[in-house]
C-alpha cells in the first residue's frame, strides 16, 4: 500500500455512499491507520448525485480539502456515468470500480477515456443474493477493499463483523446477510 | 489512559460536553451544528449525562436562557451556527456584559445571503466584537481540545467571560478522523467543579441593571479588563493542559516561521492544507512559514508581529468578506499590529473559502508563489480573491 | 468581585465597579433621591384624612408611609409628583398643583 491512499465515491442520494465511506474509514482506523472520511455536503435530496471521500494514511492527514486526483474512483450508481465526470483525476496507475451488471468492455467506453484499471461488479445481484433487498454500499465497500489493498481479506472481514454487531445491534439476524453480502462481493469484483 | 478514537469535530465536541457534564443545555438545531445538541440529547436522555436539556424554540431564547441559567450559578452551554447565532445577537453582548462564563459551541457557517450551509467565518467574525473570548481549531482534535479547557479559561476568577469554541461546518464537524479522548476522569479533574462566587439562587443581587451614560463607559473598561486578562489564562490554561495530554496550546501555532521569508497568517482548518503546501515549498528550498491563530479574542496582536518580524510579505487569510473594500477582520488586526510594531513589508489581505469553497494545497501555493513575486516586484494590490472565477 | 455598594457613586472609578455591573444588595432604591425629579408635589392636609389607607398601594413609589397603622407624611425625597394618590384620595385630604387646586 501507498504511503496515502485517496478514494472518491460516486453515488446518489439514498444509497448509502456517505455511510461506505465512514465505514471504510472505521475499518481502516481499526487496523491502525489515519483515516478521513467526509461526505461533500450541499442540498440533500433522495436519488441526487453526491460524492463522499476518504483518505487512509500511515502518517497523521492535514489537509482538509476535497479529493481531485484520487487513487480510486467507486462508482455506486451506474447510472451517474452519463451526468457525472467519475473519472476526473482519476490516477492512470489508480482504478475505478463501477456497480453493474454489464461486462467490463461495455463499461469502458462509458469512461471518458480513462486508461488505468477498470473493475466491475454486480452489487445489486450480490445485495439480492445475500439481503433480499438492495443495499449496494456493502458490496461495494468489499470491492474498493480488494482492489485497493488497503488492508488484507481476514482483517477486513473481521473488523466488519464487530462493526456490523454495533451498527445492527437491535437487529442481529441482518449481520450475517451483509457478511455474505461481503464475500461475495470480494470474490465476484473483477 | 487516553483512548485513540475516530470521531467527526461534532461526535468530538459531544464528547468533551459528556465528560463535562455542564448543568443546563439551551439550544435550537441548525446545520451544520445540530449533531451537537442531537447527540448530546441523547446522552441526556439515557442517563450519561446530569445536564438540564432546554428544547427551547429559537436561538434568541436559547442564548437567553443560557443567560438566565448562567446567572442562576449552573455551567451551561450551547450550539449554534450561522444565522442561529445571529439570532442569538442581542444576547450574546448580555452574556459578556453580565460576566457570565457560558460556553458556546460554534460551527462556523456562511451568512446568508445568498443562502447557504457552508463553512467560512462571517459568523463569528461578525460576533468579533461582542466581548466574548473565541478559540479557533484546525481539526476535530482541537475542537474537542478546546471545549475541553472552555470553562477552565472562562469561569476563571479574573475573567468571566463566555467563550466560543469554533470549528468549521462539515470540513472538521462532519468528516471522520482520528482523535486522541481523555478519559472521563481525566476531564473530569481537569475543567472541577463550577462554584460561583454569586449566583442569583444563593445572593440578593440584580443582574444587567440599566447604565446611564455615567457608569456605562466604565462598565465597558471593566469588561475590557476581563478579556485582557484572558490573555494570560488562556496560555496557562493550554500549557496545563499540555502537561496533561501533550498536546500544548497557546495564542496560535507558529509553522516554519523561524526563517521564514514569507508566510500567511491563516484561522481554521484551512491552516492544515496550508501546511501541506508549505512542506511542499519548503522542499523546493523556498523559506515559507505559517501562522495559525487558535485565539482571535482578545486579540494577540504584539506577538503576532513579533513572530513576523523577519519576513518580507504576508499574506493574511480571511475567510468572510467584510464589505469594507480594505481588508477583512483578520487582516485589519494583523496590518493594525505590524504598524504599531513598526514593521513595514508587503502585506496582501485574501478572501478565501467563502461559502464552503474549497481550499487546495495547489491554492496556498499560488498564494506564496505571489507573496514572492510581490517581495519581487512590490504591489498595489493588497485586497484579493482566492480562487474566484474572474 | 462583590463590592461594596457604598462605593458605587457618579464619580468612581471603572475599578471599583461591580462584576459586569450587578448590585448585591436588596431594596437599593432607598438610597437614590428620585423625588427631586419633580417641581409639583402633593400636599397632605391631615384634617381632612379618614385613615382609608387607600392612598398607601396606589403610590408606585412607596412615598407614603404608615406608621403606627396611620398615615404618615409624605416622603418628598421619593415622591415623584405623579399625583395618583390625589385622584385615589375621596376625602380631598391630598392637594396638588394643576391636580386639584
Amino acid at each position: 500500500m501507498k504511503n496515502i491512499v485517496e478514494i472518491r465515491w460516486h453515488g446518489r442520494g439514498g444509497q448509502g455512499a456517505k455511510t461506505a465511506a465512514l465505514l471504510l474509514a472505521d475499518v481502516a482506523f481499526q487496523t491502525g491507520k489515519y483515516v478521513q472520511g467526509f461526505p461533500e455536503y450541499g442540498p440533500e435530496r433522495m436519488g441526487a448525485p453526491i460524492t463522499a471521500y476518504n483518505r487512509i494514511s500511515e502518517n497523521d492527514i492535514r489537509v482538509h480539502s476535497n479529493i481531485y486526483e484520487p487513487d480510486y474512483v467507486v462508482v455506486v450508481d451506474e447510472s451517474l456515468l452519463e451526468t457525472v465526470d467519475v473519472t476526473a483525476g482519476l490516477k492512470k496507475e489508480g482504478a475505478v470500480i463501477v456497480n453493474t451488471e454489464k461486462n467490463k468492455e461495455d463499461i469502458i467506453p462509458l469512461l471518458g477515456g480513462y486508461e488505468g484499471r477498470v473493475y466491475v461488479i454486480d452489487a445489486r445481484a450480490i445485495s439480492i443474493a445475500a439481503l433480499g433487498r438492495y443495499f449496494p454500499n456493502s458490496p461495494m465497500l468489499a470491492a474498493i477493499v480488494n482492489v485497493s489493498g488497503v488492508m488484507d481479506r481476514e482483517t477486513f472481514m473481521n473488523e466488519m463483523r464487530g462493526s456490523y454487531a454495533h451498527k445492527f445491534a437491535s437487529k442481529p439476524e441482518v449481520i450475517e446477510g451483509n457478511m455474505k453480502a461481503l464475500e461475495m462481493a470480494f470474490d465476484q469484483v473483477h | 489512559m487516553a483512548k485513540r478514537d475516530r470521531l467527526s469535530g461534532n461526535e468530538a465536541v459531544a464528547e468533551a460536553l459528556r465528560q463535562i457534564n455542564p448543568d443546563v443545555m439551551p439550544a435550537f438545531p441548525i446545520t451544520p451544528s445540530t449533531e451537537i445538541p442531537q447527540y448530546f440529547s441523547k446522552y441526556c436522555a439515557d442517563g450519561k449525562v446530569d445536564t438540564e436539556f432546554i428544547p427551547v424554540e429559537s436561538e434568541h431564547s436559547a442564548m437567553s436562557a443560557a443567560i438566565g441559567a448562567e446567572s442562576a450559578g449552573a455551567r451551561t452551554v450551547s450550539a449554534t451556527s450561522s444565522a442561529g447565532m445571529a439570532y442569538m445577537w442581542e444576547e450574546l453582548y448580555l452574556a459578556s456584559a453580565n460576566r457570565l462564563p457560558l460556553a458556546l459551541a460554534l460551527v462556523n457557517r456562511a451568512l446568508s445571503g445568498p443562502i447557504n450551509i457552508n463553512c467560512d467565518h462571517s459568523d463569528s467574525m461578525g460576533a468579533r466584537d461582542a466581548g466574548w473570548i473565541q478559540l479557533y481549531a484546525e481539526t476535530n482534535q482541537e475542537a474537542y481540545d478546546n471545549m475541553v479547557q472552555a470553562y477552565r479559561i472562562a469561569e476563571h476568577k479574573d475573567v468571566r467571560l463566555p467563550i466560543m469554541i469554533c470549528q468549521d461546518g462539515f470540513i472538521t464537524s462532519h468528516a471522520v478522523q482520528n482523535i486522541m479522548l481523555m478519559d472521563d476522569a481525566e476531564v473530569k479533574g481537569f475543567v472541577g467543579e463550577y462554584e460561583p462566587e454569586h449566583s442569583l439562587l444563593k445572593d440578593t443581587m440584580a443582574v444587567g441593571p440599566y447604565s446611564v451614560s455615567n457608569y456605562y463607559m466604565e462598565a465597558r473598561r471593566a469588561q475590557m479588563e476581563a478579556l485582557r486578562n484572558a490573555k494570560a489564562v488562556v496560555k496557562a490554561v493550554g500549557e496545563e493542559f499540555g502537561e496533561l495530554t501533550g498536546r500544548k496550546y497557546g495564542w496560535f501555532e507558529e509553522y516554519c516561521m523561524e526563517d521564514a521569508e514569507v508566510a500567511i497568517v491563516i484561522i481554521g482548518s484551512a491552516a492544515g492544507t496550508a501546511k501541506d503546501a508549505v512542506d511542499r515549498l519548503r522542499k523546493e528550498g523556498k523559506k515559507v512559514g505559517l501562522i495559525k491563530v487558535r485565539m482571535f479574542r482578545p486579540f494577540p496582536g504584539t506577538e503576532i508581529a513579533e513572530a513576523l518580524k523577519n519576513v518580507k510579505a504576508v499574506g493574511l487569510m480571511d475567510r468572510t468578506e467584510s464589505f469594507n473594500d480594505c481588508c477583512g477582520p483578520l487582516g485589519a488586526e494583523v496590518t493594525a499590529a505590524l504598524f504599531r510594531a513598526k514593521k513595514q513589508c508587503e502585506m496582501i489581505n485574501w478572501v478565501y473559502g467563502l461559502g464552503g469553497r474549497d481550499v487546495r494545497v495547489e491554492d496556498i501555493e499560488k498564494v506564496f508563489a505571489d507573496l514572492y513575486d510581490a517581495v519581487e516586484n512590490g504591489t498595489n494590490d493588497t485586497y484579493r480573491y482566492l480562487g474566484v472565477r474572474e | 468581585m462583590k463590592t461594596d455598594f457604598d462605593k458605587l457613586s457618579q464619580s468612581c472609578s471603572w475599578k471599583d465597579l461591580t462584576e459586569g455591573m450587578m448590585i448585591f444588595e436588596g431594596g437599593t432604591t432607598k438610597a437614590f433621591k428620585t423625588g427631586e425629579w419633580t417641581s409639583v408635589k402633593p400636599e397632605f392636609a391631615s384634617d381632612k384624612c379618614v385613615q382609608c389607607l387607600l392612598c398607601v398601594p396606589v403610590c408606585p413609589d412607596s412615598a407614603i408611609p404608615v406608621v403606627d397603622g396611620k398615615r404618615g407624611e409624605f416622603d418628598y425625597d421619593h415622591c415623584k409628583g405623579c399625583g395618583i394618590c390625589v385622584n385615589a384620595c375621596r376625602p380631598g385630604a391630598i392637594l396638588m398643583e394643576g391636580v386639584n387646586k
